[in-house]
């Protein structure tokens, strides 16, 4: 090779590097599993987002300062810019995904809009696009300064056979080392601890790496940055890049820093380590001025190198991006150089690694899964292990990610496709910054506003940055750019519409961000959101208030306890299980969607929950019909419609319960007052009587006997009315004594005619009995049957027409009851009292006036009776005047499965 | 200190002169003034007010910049 370092030196230094890398990793992952993380400190955290400082920056600022000298100022100070308003906005970005198990940024995308697998697709399909050529430019920076430190100080050898290709090896390693660190197990956070602190001790080593060169060459080479300085301001050349650009840099310099701006946060790499591998939102704080000071210390020697460059090597400015490493080597520095060499391997491993890694998950979750869901690729029921399925797409999409990275450099080769892929993935992934900052502080922004902004944004990216670097590097005809597709000037790609004297990038921003915020905003304000994209948009934009989750009382926790326990292990399902023990099923559903959506992203876990509640996996169309969440989060509305109306009816019973309750009470307090009424009635008169027969003494024998009869009467109605209240208070109170037994009804009407006679007979009073000779059993107390009979028989003598009374007695049949019959020719009873005369104390008539009969109890006490044996005591008009009434009682049900007579049940 | 009201505030306004420091056409002025110290006043200003900047930042986040609210 003839370079001044040995290709076994190198091999030997890359070679201990990545196992160093790999023990670092390897410690952090078995310090997290033992729960002493490694990275629980804020200051890992900033390291590790140094991520964004890749190769482009090592390599790449010292050549874009040779060419454009402060023009790289912008890249590095838009993210500071974005780091003053981290505390703002990241910390809820953090606190959002937490709360949702966000993945990556095309997952939080899909989440915030009804968690939508197309916008989340799609997502992914602008990130791969826009980053793979990033991955190869990482790639290509390793292969070339390889090949500089092994041919130095002869020109750079021809790109050898594919497997000669250092580039090729290190993009293997690379594969290897993300699948091992970044998709060995799956987990429901997506953290991966182990590249973490890889990743963060990259950014260590790197920035020691270039501000070893800045001072060698400051210091080392000049006496002093002054020296250099002042050497460099005797160039005329040099010193016009020590000056602002023209205005159109000046223009475009604003625009960078936009860009910058946005790519600090929405880079899936950024992503990944700012929000997934977040270990506490406290960090945000301390990486707010930490990661924009190491920014500002990489840049420090970026000029000073430019100019020692360009100075030392003044017909090399093809090369200018490899200064860094060919000074040291032109200073017979063969250590410093390899130290260089190491930094930029480091810059380009760890941006790769991590951007893998989290683009790897985006294709996995939001591409993969959701399409193999539509497709019906696999059933539930078949998959007893889906974590092995998923780890299996995510590693396949690594490797994929990586040949396709390495393809792309190798094609690429020195074409300008490859220098300038930096910013034009930058603006690739700026066009998430609608749907994600608006989807965060919007609550209107919806999936369809998303979709279209996104879509548009990604197109007028492809057709203003994409295609003209594919045109600038010979794969489209020049004419492609000038003077533009089909010979029409206002088709031209850097100057769309004739708007020229923008510099490319910012021609492209310009119009990318116009058409994405216009659809994004505009079709936001014009379409509506369907109810999950509402739930979500509460859930995202006010995260302290937002609903928790659509599902309804009703859905099959279980079921979907047990998908996780297939996806992500039965201990997973068991600590869910342990951890929402008093939760309601929808909650418990909604926490094992969130752990699901974790490992898979949020599209595809709620595609999985949908078809859990359909109990088993589902067919292609069906699938499909998942996919639309409206149903679910209508149905969570109309839960809490109708826990409204519960609430309503149970009020409206209580006011009912409370007004039955008064009007007890006044019911109490009237039969209290009447009772005492009818007490007093025969007690005035049996005192009455009495005073009589004492004060006079000389009374007729012939008077006495009648006051004294009237007494002894008095006296027994006395008795009556006390038993019958007495009998009825044990009734009201349910503690009357029943004795239930099979009897025949008719034999107790017959009992009860006997008894009456002497009354009847007295009152001569005409009877007509229609009885069957034997009726069917029923099951009711004799005694108690008797006592209605009786009543009703005293009460139709007393009201039959006094000279012609005449009472018909009759037992029936019907359907599955008896129905006896008492009726009198008396002068009935009015309708509006047929119900009244059941209340206590009510009698037929006027109570005031006429003399009381009866103690107005015996009816009431009858219906109880009746009632208590499932009948029913009712009054109608009798045909030709008078009163009937009628009761009730349902026939035995069982009469032959009595106990006492098994032997007699039909064969 | 400890409001996050006020500290979100202190930070808008911090981006906002961020925003306006590091950018033309106050960086064409610098431009125009040559060398300080034989360094070129405008590679020197943009990394002075970067440094403030930054300074701002962790003034306004001090260290008790309550995180848990």
């Amino acid at each position: 090779m003839g370079g001044m370092l040995d290709g076994w030196q190198i091999a030997l230094a890359s070679a201990c590097y990545l196992g160093l890398l790999f023990a670092i990793a390897f410690h952090a992952d078995r310090r997290a599993a033992a729960g002493a993380s490694l990275i629980g400190h804020p200051a890992i955290y900033a390291l590790s987002l140094a991520v964004y400082a890749s190769s482009w920056t090592f390599y790449g600022s010292v050549g874009r300062a040779a060419v454009d000298g402060i023009g790289f100022f912008p890249v590095y100070l838009g993210p500071t810019l974005m780091a003053a308003l981290w505390w703002i906005v990241l910390r809820k970005m953090i606190a959002v995904s937490k709360a949702n198990r966000i993945t990556s940024i095309a997952d939080f995308i899909a989440s915030r809009y009804g968690k939508s697998a197309l916008l989340g697709g799609l997502a992914t399909l602008v990130a791969v696009v826009g980053i793979v050529p990033y991955i190869a430019l990482q790639l290509k920076a390793v292969s070339s300064s390889l090949a500089l430190l092994q041919s130095f100080p002869g020109p750079l050898p021809p790109t050898g056979p594919v497997w000669s290709d250092a580039g090729l090896h290190v993009a293997l390693l690379l594969a290897a080392f993300t699948i091992l660190f970044g998709a060995r197990h799956l987990d429901a956070a997506e953290r991966h601890e182990g590249m973490v602190a890889a990743v963060a001790f990259e950014s260590v080593v790197k920035l020691c790496a270039f501000l070893a060169v800045g001072l060698y060459v400051g210091y080392g080479m000049y006496d002093g940055l002054g020296a250099l300085f002042a050497r460099a301001a005797e160039q005329p050349a040099l010193q016009a890049l020590t000056r602002p650009g023209a205005g159109a840099s000046q223009g475009g310099w604003a625009w960078l820093t936009l860009l910058s701006m946005l790519s600090i946060l929405l880079l899936p790499r950024q992503f990944q380590i700012a929000v997934v591998e977040n270990v506490s939102v406290r960090h945000v704080r301390c990486a707010s001025w930490l990661l924009p000071l190491y920014l500002l210390a990489i840049n420090l020697f970026v000029l000073p190198i430019a100019f020692a460059g360009l100075m030392r090597f003044p017909d090399a400015h093809a090369n200018a991006d490899l200064f860094v490493l060919t000074l040291p080597l032109a200073g017979h520095q063969p250590a410093l150089a390899l130290l260089v060499f190491i930094g930029g391997l480091s810059a380009a491993t760890g941006m790769v690694i991590v951007e893998t890694t989290a683009l790897s998950t985006m294709v996995c979750n939001d591409l993969a899964m959701p399409l193999l869901l539509r497709l019906g690729f696999f059933r539930l029921a078949a998959r007893a292990d889906l974590s092995a399925l998923l780890l299996r797409i995510r590693r396949m999409a690594i490797v994929a990610l990586m040949s396709l990275g390495y393809v792309y450099s190798r094609a690429a080769g020195e074409a300008y496709a490859l220098m300038a892929i930096g910013l034009i993935s930058f603006a690739a992934v700026a066009q998430f910054a609608p749907a994600v900052l608006g989807g965060l502080y919007w609550r209107r922004g919806n999936r369809n506003g998303a979709l279209l902004g996104l879509a548009a944004g990604f197109l007028v990216w492809l057709y203003t940055l994409l295609l003209p670097s594919f045109a600038r590097s010979g794969w489209l005809p020049a004419s492609f750019l000038d003077p533009g597709p089909y010979g029409q000037a206002w088709l031209r790609p850097y100057a769309l519409f004739g708007l020229d004297g923008m510099d490319p990038v910012s021609h492209a921003m310009f119009w990318s961000m116009l058409v994405n915020c216009l659809a994004y905003v505009g079709v936001s304000l014009l379409s509506r959101q369907d109810a999950i994209g509402q739930v979500q948009a509460q859930r995202f934009v006010d995260p302290a208030h937002g609903g928790t989750s659509a599902w309804g009382g009703a859905a099959p926790a279980e079921a979907m306890l047990a998908l996780v326990g297939r996806v992500l292990g039965p201990a997973a399902a068991q600590n869910l299980r342990r951890q929402h023990q008093h939760a309601s099923p929808g909650m418990l559903m909604h926490e094992a969607e969130m752990a699901l959506a974790g490992a898979m992203g949020a599209a595809s876990a709620r595609v999985m929950a949908r078809s859990v509640l359909r109990k088993e996996s589902l067919a292609a169309d069906d699938m499909l019909a998942l996919l639309d969440e409206s149903v679910q989060a209508i149905a969570h509305s109309r839960e809490l419609e109708q826990k409204s109306i519960e609430l309503e009816r149970a009020s409206a019973e209580l006011r009912a319960a409370n007004q039955q309750l008064t009007e007890l009470d006044r019911m109490k307090d009237d039969f209290l007052a009447t009772v005492t009424h009818e007490l007093r009635t025969p007690l005035t008169s049996i005192r009455a009587f009495s005073e009589i027969l004492r004060d006079h003494p000389d009374l007729p024998a012939q008077k006495r006997a009648a006051y004294l009869d009237i007494i002894i009467r008095e006296s027994e109605r006395l008795t009556r009315l006390i038993n019958d209240v007495l009998d009825l208070a044990k009734l009201d109170a349910g503690r009357a004594e029943w004795h239930a037994e099979t009897l025949d009804l008719a034999q107790v009407v017959r009992d009860a005619l006997e008894a009456s006679g002497q009354v009847l007979r007295d009152k001569a009073v005409a009877l007509e009995v229609d009885l069957p000779p034997a009726a069917p059993p029923v099951r009711a107390d004799r005694d108690r049957l008797m006592q209605v009979m009786l009543n009703l028989l005293s009460n139709a003598a007393k009201f039959c027409s006094p000279q012609t009374g005449r009472i018909a007695v009759s037992l029936r049949r019907e359907g599955d009851a008896l129905q006896v019959a008492v009726i009198d020719n008396g002068p009935g009873v009015r309708p509006e009292d047929r119900e009244l005369i059941f209340d206590k104390f009510r009698q037929g008539g006027d109570t005031l006036t006429g003399k009381p009969q009866g103690t107005g109890l015996g009816l009431p006490i009858s219906r109880r009776i009746v009632n208590h044996f499932g009948g029913r005591l009712w009054l109608e008009d009798a045909p030709g005047g008078g009163a009937r009434f009628l009761f009730t009682l349902p026939l035995d049900a069982a009469p032959q499965t009595a106990p006492t007579s098994p032997l007699e049940s039909p064969p | 200190m400890g409001r996050p009201g006020l500290i979100a505030e202190r930070l808008v306004a911090l981006f906002a002169a961020g925003w306006l420091l590091l950018n033309y056409p106050l960086l064409a002025l610098f431009g125009r003034l040559g060398t300080v110290a034989g360094i070129p006043a405008l590679y020197l200003y943009l990394f002075v007010a970067w440094a403030l900047l930054i300074a701002g930042i962790a003034l306004a986040l001090g260290r008790d910049a309550d995180d848990g609210r």
